[in-house]
């Protein structure tokens, strides 16, 4: 084969598939095919063949793409996944990839710059925000995209009424100082309740997680035992109790165990139509986790809202607070090179804040409120 | 017979056709040679690789607890303090309940598929134990917290407890999952490793050597046990490591019914927690640079804890092995 014939067959061949590219034709589609078939009949043509599959390939997408990937907590993966299939809908050249690895993963990836953005169920700590500037050179934006809840559910053989918890009972459940379920702590809480003489069975989860973090930081928050002896961690050192893997091994375990409590994620209890209790607020009203209550735990704490977003809601004012809530947040770096990327992650924090937060609810996450939601839009403006 | 007759006759007369014909059957010898020693060499480097990369990335675990990483027992990322101990007693007890009763269990049934049971059943019933060797651990998992556990619950443990209660190991409260739930899990899980493997090198042991003994006047099972099994052994007992080895390193169906809880309780029915287990737990969501460390020592320590146990495996088996070849 010469090289005179060699270029022949290419051109001609990509010329067929600019064609065919431009005006998508029944007629012309058949006339390529027979004509590629013959082609790989013989050596000279595959190379030909070959050349023009990816010119093909490179003419397809008519406009540019623009994918975004992120990485991290699996809480809120449920309501990620929607919001990035809905936009992908929405705007067809941006296509958004999450993959849920966890929060610690997530906090990693962004801050070693292998993926775009990160998510976490716990605001980053200083040291990581140091560590991230020296290596991103930026700083690192917390975005709240949503609310989650924990909360208390049990199994107690003859018990089908809610019951009440104050948070000395549950920090000295946890602690394994109360043992009994009559113990009076619990017991005068509820006091319509008979409650049996049955030792307590505790179960927490056997993984590091998000769900962890915001239950072991609402009791050091109401005991400071908890927070001398234990402390607060996706993971901790339990005084007590039987591990479960997620929240199915949690409930799993505590449907399986009489006079065992345990705590799970809201999304998850309501879910899977588990029983759960009520706990009692600052304000002194037992208030049962929804999402209207934990919205409004957001809202009692968006008045004292730091500029970066970083703040724990557990144990929140206000009366119609749930005391066990956090958010879950988004990490973006302040600073964004490219610009199409910019763009395209600045305008879905912006799809997000308004019309994403009317999906909220249909995954049982509670939205976020109005005032948080203000603050949000002033910070988007810090990305550049 | 014919062809070798030819081949041989061919091979005789040196030079022509012949000579190029063994030339290239040395080349292929030569390159046989070179692609299993790359295929046996990959093997190698990556136990190396993985040795390095878990040995360095552990480094400041490593200087910062010293030995007392293996010996203490408390497990607290809030205030960054890492003990083993717990982790490796339940790693090292599940395993070796698992075998305990895997291994009868496994070896038992392979000598029934491949001496005793019609060829049609054996070959049915090895097909099924394929099949179980394929399901993903997870589903053990849940099958053991969903439905093995109750059964514990409900019809194994209380007999155990009346009639044993006066024993360490089953004393104290029950609560479905422990030590001694994922030590069954785990015995069902490798069971299909040994009886495969066995099964297959007991099929392979000479029909010579069974119409020998049968000859000599020794009954079958005689002659299974003291001729077809002995002549096995070397294959049967790579099963078990196999076996171990998968037991050592499950992670998932492990932490589903082993209760995560990093204790050490003489007794069997309490729950406990295994170095895989919080490896799978924990590594995701570690923040900060000495819980990781901490966590990648954990597989240091599973190298650790496999290379002992095979060797102690392996000088048993030696020492086991001699004294029968005495008596």
């Amino acid at each position: 084969m010469t090289t005179s014939q060699y270029w022949e067959s290419t051109t001609d061949s990509s010329r067929v598939v600019s064609q065919f590219g431009l005006h998508a034709d029944s007629e012309m589609k058949r006339n390529k095919q027979m004509k590629m078939l013959a082609c790989l009949k013989e050596p000279r043509g595959r190379i030909a063949t070959a050349v023009a599959v990816a010119a093909m390939l490179a003419a397809c997408p008519l406009h540019a793409q623009t994918s975004l990937t992120g990485a991290g907590a699996t809480f809120p993966y449920p309501m990620y996944s929607k919001w990035f299939n809905q936009y992908h809908k929405a705007h067809p050249d941006v296509e958004i990839n999450y993959q849920s690895i966890g929060s610690g993963g997530g906090i990693r990836q962004v801050t070693e710059g292998t993926v775009d953005f990160g998510a976490s169920d716990g605001p980053m700590n200083d040291k990581q925000i140091a560590e991230f500037k020296q290596k991103r050179g930026c700083d690192i934006l917390h975005f709240p995209t949503v609310l989650g809840a924990d909360v208390p559910t049990y199994n107690v053989p003859g018990i089908s009424a809610d019951l009440n918890f104050t948070p000395e009972a549950l920090a000295g459940i946890f602690l394994g100082r109360i043992t009994k379920w009559n113990d009076p702590e619990i017991q005068k809480a509820n006091p319509s309740v008979k409650l049996p003489n049955n030792d307590l069975i505790v179960v927490h989860r056997s993984e590091a997680s998000g769900t962890t973090y915001v239950w072991v930081d609402y009791l050091s928050k109401v005991s400071p035992e908890w927070k001398q002896k234990v402390g607060v961690g996706t993971a901790v050192n339990w005084p007590v109790g039987l591990g479960g893997k997620g929240n199915e091994g949690v409930s799993g375990q505590i449907k399986q165990t009489p006079y065992s409590i345990g705590y799970v994620e809201l999304v998850y209890a309501i879910q899977n139509h588990l029983q759960y209790g009520q706990v009692r607020n600052q304000s002194g009203s037992f208030v049962k986790a929804g999402l209207a209550s934990v919205t409004a735990a957001a809202a009692g704490a968006a008045e004292n809202m730091p500029d970066d977003f970083r703040v724990s809601i557990t144990n929140a004012p206000g009366r119609a607070a749930y005391p066990i809530a956090s958010f879950t947040w988004l990490l973006i770096p302040s600073k964004i090179q490219d610009a199409t990327k910019r763009k395209a992650l600045v305008d879905f924090l912006r799809w997000m804040l308004t019309s994403g937060q009317n999906d909220t609810a249909a995954l049982s996450y509670a939205q976020l409120p109005k005032q948080v939601v203000a603050k949000e839009q002033k910070a988007i403006l810090k990305i550049q | 017979m014919s062809t070798t007759a030819t081949l041989d006759q061919g091979v005789a007369p040196p030079g022509g056709r012949v000579v190029s014909f063994r030339r290239r059957l040395r080349a292929g010898d030569e390159v046989a040679y070179l692609i299993t020693l790359i295929a046996a060499g990959t093997i190698f480097l990556i136990t190396a690789l993985v040795f390095y990369e878990v040995f360095s990335q552990s480094a400041l675990s490593r200087h910062k607890f010293g030995w007392s990483f293996l010996i203490t027992s408390v497990w607290d990322p809030v205030a960054g303090t890492f003990g083993a101990l717990p982790f490796i007693y339940g790693t090292v007890v599940t395993s070796i309940l698992g075998l305990l009763v895997a291994v009868p269990e496994g070896i038992g049934s392979a000598i029934f598929l491949s001496e005793m049971a019609p060829p049609r059943l054996s070959n049915a019933c090895t097909f099924l134990i394929e099949l179980l060797a394929a399901v993903p651990s997870v589903i053990y998992g849940l099958l053991g917290i969903f439905i093995l556990v109750p059964i514990l619950e409900r019809h194994v443990v209380p007999p155990l407890k009346s009639a044993f209660g006066w024993l360490p190991i089953f004393q104290g409260p029950f609560y479905g999952v422990s030590l001694f739930s994922a030590g069954i899990v785990l015995s069902i899980m490798i069971v299909p490793f040994i009886v495969s493997v066995s099964r297959e090198v007991l099929l392979a042991v000479p029909r010579d050597q069974r119409e020998a003994s049968l000859a000599l006047g020794a009954s079958q099972w005689q002659t299974t046990w003291r001729v077809v099994v002995p002549n096995a052994s070397s294959g049967i007992v790579g099963s078990i490591f196999l076996a171990l080895a998968r037991a050592l390193g499950e992670t998932m169906a492990v932490t589903m019914v082993i209760g995560n809880t990093p204790q050490i309780k003489a007794s069997l029915l309490a729950p406990g927690d295994s170095i895989a287990s919080v490896i799978a737990n924990q590594f995701t969501e570690a923040t900060g640079d000495l819980y990781l460390s901490a966590l990648i020592e954990l597989g240091l320590v599973l190298f650790g804890v496999t290379f002992v146990l095979n060797g102690l495996a392996r000088i048993l088996i030696i020492a086991t092995s001699r004294k029968g070849a005495h008596s």
